[in-house]
């Protein structure tokens, strides 16, 4: 590793070499200020490397590296499975319990951390945001990704458990990246909401623990979505996180049924909120290097 | 190539000073504020305020209405006293912030070097640096990997490329992080004073760098504070002072007005007409220099250098005991010290007329690195008068650097604190008992 080069973007695109030298226009702005999602574009690179750079960093800091990737989730479900599972007898829609919370912890996990790395960014990175210009979104967004390499990990041990006790994942599991996709529009959503909140307000960082903790019960992660009577079960999906948990229990698992108005609200949600924190990412955005 | 490569029209930049330090951070006082601003806007009303005038006087104007163009190739300096807003100009021209007021039009790509070193991470290799801060810098992959070895080649840090540069010493670190910004190629660079850290042979190689750079053709920016690093990079200069644009010209002819004018910071300063100088009718002040030990001007000295300040000054009634003072102040205006002269021959004695030359030596290895700047004040305490008192006389700049044997050892980062003094360290060690 330490001979190689850094891995290579996904998209690499020739150096543009253009005549028509690139026009920066800079005005104050006010109000609501455009996305400029082309830009975000155009900076695709540093946002792969400070992705990388994330990574990296945490695997190699850590005795433990990867591993924590992995112990993180596993100790939950082992926790969930002796109490909620043997003790309180939660009912599982008749999968075997340690799997059931499991399947719902992977992508439970990659929200609650990338909701921590992402709210924390722009303090940590505020020498770099009161020094160089890039779009700010890449912060958040990058710490996000970053989670996704650890959640590579805890899938492939998930595909293990279920190898180890007999499941075969359904031909469902064609949709799975649809339902990676809505965990990765949520917790950019409420990601990008909480860093902006974060740099005008350090209490974020005391509340996003606390909200994470509130939030994993208010999710079907050690119990069905089942357990409530109809009208109320697709109303769950206004938590957009329980679309996403029971779309991976359904998709691995084939547990309670294709789970489709649920999933439907749940994305109506997430987009969203994503929507909305993108918007107030920007406005609150020129802002950040006088404040950080 | 006569184009216009930057147009900044009438920006302006206001900060809040007074609210940031009152209204705090968090969401329990933007509640209460919400709740009891109308009671406080209302008792504001009944004492006779206007609204909204309390928060007036707590804001400051960074840039106040400032317009300049300059076009492609040209090598711009940027001149001005602390505080003057150069910074902050810098600061906008890269969208680091944005103007309250006005507008910037930049045609090229902007590359901005306000610091070396961003986003460089002690953890990872220099290899992995110099990827991760040429991508922050705004390079694109290809090109990084083009220059990639003549990046390493610069920096002369081959031998280490795959270490990580928590293990490097300072000087290496610098040099890599320079190295990968020196290796940045946009048609319009803005560099701030990036050239006040490291070693003389370090800010040599730095200058030179800068220099070649103006010669390709490039549109730069350059802030410094050293008038003969402008007038040697830059054929043009802008002076701000108080965030508008007092002078634009000729380097030469605004680095001479800054120096002349009393708000520049040089390390020698005259007053050759004795009725303009300073004082009354009992002394004036005629002279402040400032130099080395072996003689030269102190303009920029290593941080281990003493430095003399020489206050010339002309006695011209008898019979008066005077005080010579002198305060330090570093770029923020924080105070570092104040200093009376104690020389037995002349303390308390009435002086008779003549020329006097009061020298106080500040020690190396003291203040921090940065720029100090002196007040020079005269005294009498029986009676009180105070007969002159020149805020800002002469101004040097202290440079650290990374040979080991300074207050910051071999550690490269940044050093806290107004004063750097280097300390008697000793380390006791008690083998355990068997």
């Amino acid at each position: 590793m330490e001979n190689s080069l850094p891995p290579r973007p996904l998209a690499a695109a020739p150096e543009a070499k253009t005549d028509v030298l690139p026009h920066i226009r800079i005005r104050p702005s006010t109000g609501w200020s455009a996305l400029k999602l082309r830009e975000l574009w155009e900076y695709r690179e540093l946002l792969f490397f400070l992705t990388w750079r994330d990574v990296k960093v945490r695997y190699q800091q850590t005795v433990l590296g990867a591993a924590w990737a992995i112990l993180q989730p596993v100790m939950t479900m082992v926790v969930f499975s002796l109490f909620f599972g043997k003790l309180a007898k939660v009912p599982s829609d008749g999968i075997p319990y340690p799997i059931f919370s499991y399947v719902a912890l992977v992508p439970w996990t990659f929200f609650a951390t990338g909701l921590t790395q992402a709210s924390a960014g722009m303090v940590t990175q505020a020498n770099l945001i009161k020094k160089v210009y890039f779009p700010r979104l890449a912060i958040p967004i990058s710490r996000i990704m970053a989670g996704l390499v650890d959640f590579a990990l805890a899938f492939i041990v998930l595909l293990g458990m279920m190898l180890f006790m007999g499941l075969t994942p359904t031909v469902n599991i064609i949709w799975l990246p649809l339902f990676l996709l809505l965990a990765v529009v949520t917790s950019l959503g409420v990601g990008l909401w909480l860093t902006a909140m974060h740099v005008q307000f350090r209490d974020i960082a005391y509340t996003v623990p606390f909200l994470t903790q509130l939030w994993m019960f208010a999710t079907p992660v050690a119990y069905p979505s089942s357990l409530l009577p109809e009208p109320w079960q697709t109303l769950y999906g206004l938590n957009p996180m329980a679309g996403v948990v029971e779309g991976f229990r359904w998709a691995l698992l084939g547990a309670g049924g294709a789970p489709k108005p649920i999933i439907l609200v749940s994305a109506l949600v997430a987009v969203g909120l994503l929507v909305s924190g993108t918007y107030y990412f920007r406005r609150m955005e020129r802002t950040f290097a006088d404040v950080a | 190539m006569s184009e216009i490569a930057i147009r900044v029209d009438g920006v302006s930049k206001q900060y809040q000073i007074g609210r940031r330090q009152t209204k705090s951070n968090t969401l329990r006082d933007v509640i209460a504020g919400a709740l009891t601003a109308p009671f406080r806007r209302a008792s504001q009303l009944l004492r006779g305020h206007a609204t909204g005038a309390a928060e007036l006087d707590e804001t400051l104007w960074a840039l106040d209405d400032v317009s300049f163009e300059i076009n492609h190739g040209e090598v711009v300096g940027l001149i001005g006293r602390n505080g003057a807003g150069k910074s902050t100009l810098l600061k906008v021209l890269s969208r680091i912030t944005e103007p309250t007021k006005g507008g910037v039009d930049m045609y090229g790509r902007v590359g901005s070097l306000l610091e070396v070193g961003t986003g460089f991470h002690h953890e990872l290799s220099g290899r992995d640096n110099i990827f991760l801060n040429g991508a922050i810098l705004g390079m694109k992959r290809m090109e990084i990997e083009r220059k990639f070895d003549e990046i390493v080649a610069f920096a002369e840090v081959e031998k280490f490329i795959d270490t990580p540069v928590k293990h490097y010493s300072s000087g290496m670190y610098l040099r890599l992080a320079f190295a990968v910004a020196a290796h940045l190629e946009p048609e319009i660079l803005l560099v701030d004073e990036v050239l006040a850290v490291g070693d003389s042979v370090f800010q040599k190689k730095c200058l030179n760098k800068m220099e070649a750079v103006g010669q390709q053709g490039r549109t730069v920016i350059f802030v410094s504070h050293s008038m003969p690093a402008i007038t040697r990079l830059c054929e043009r200069a802008i002076w701000l002072d108080a965030g508008r644009v007092k002078q634009d010209g000729l380097s030469h002819k605004v680095a001479s007005a800054y120096l002349n004018s009393g708000l520049g910071t040089s390390s020698a300063r005259e007053w050759p007409d004795a009725t303009m100088a300073p004082g009354n009718d009992i002394v004036r002040l005629r002279a402040v220099r400032l130099r080395t030990q072996d003689q030269r001007l102190a303009e920029a000295v290593d941080i281990r250098e003493p430095v003399a300040v020489d206050m010339t000054y002309e006695v011209l009634q008898p019979g008066v005991a005077l005080w010579p003072c002198l305060i330090a102040r570093n770029e923020e205006g924080t105070c570092l010290f104040s200093a009376i002269d104690l020389d037995p021959a002349w303390r308390g004695q009435p002086r008779p007329v003549g020329r006097y030359v009061s020298t106080a030596w500040i020690p190396g290895n003291l203040l921090a690195e940065g720029t100090i700047i002196i007040e020079t004040i005269m005294r009498t305490v029986h009676p009180d008068i105070l007969h002159f008192r020149e805020p800002d006389a002469v101004a040097f700049q202290v440079m650290d650097n990374t040979m080991g044997d300074t207050a910051r050892g071999d550690w490269a980062g940044r050093m806290l604190g107004v004063v750097r003094p280097r300390l008697q360290w000793e380390t006791q060690f008690n083998p355990p008992l068997n």
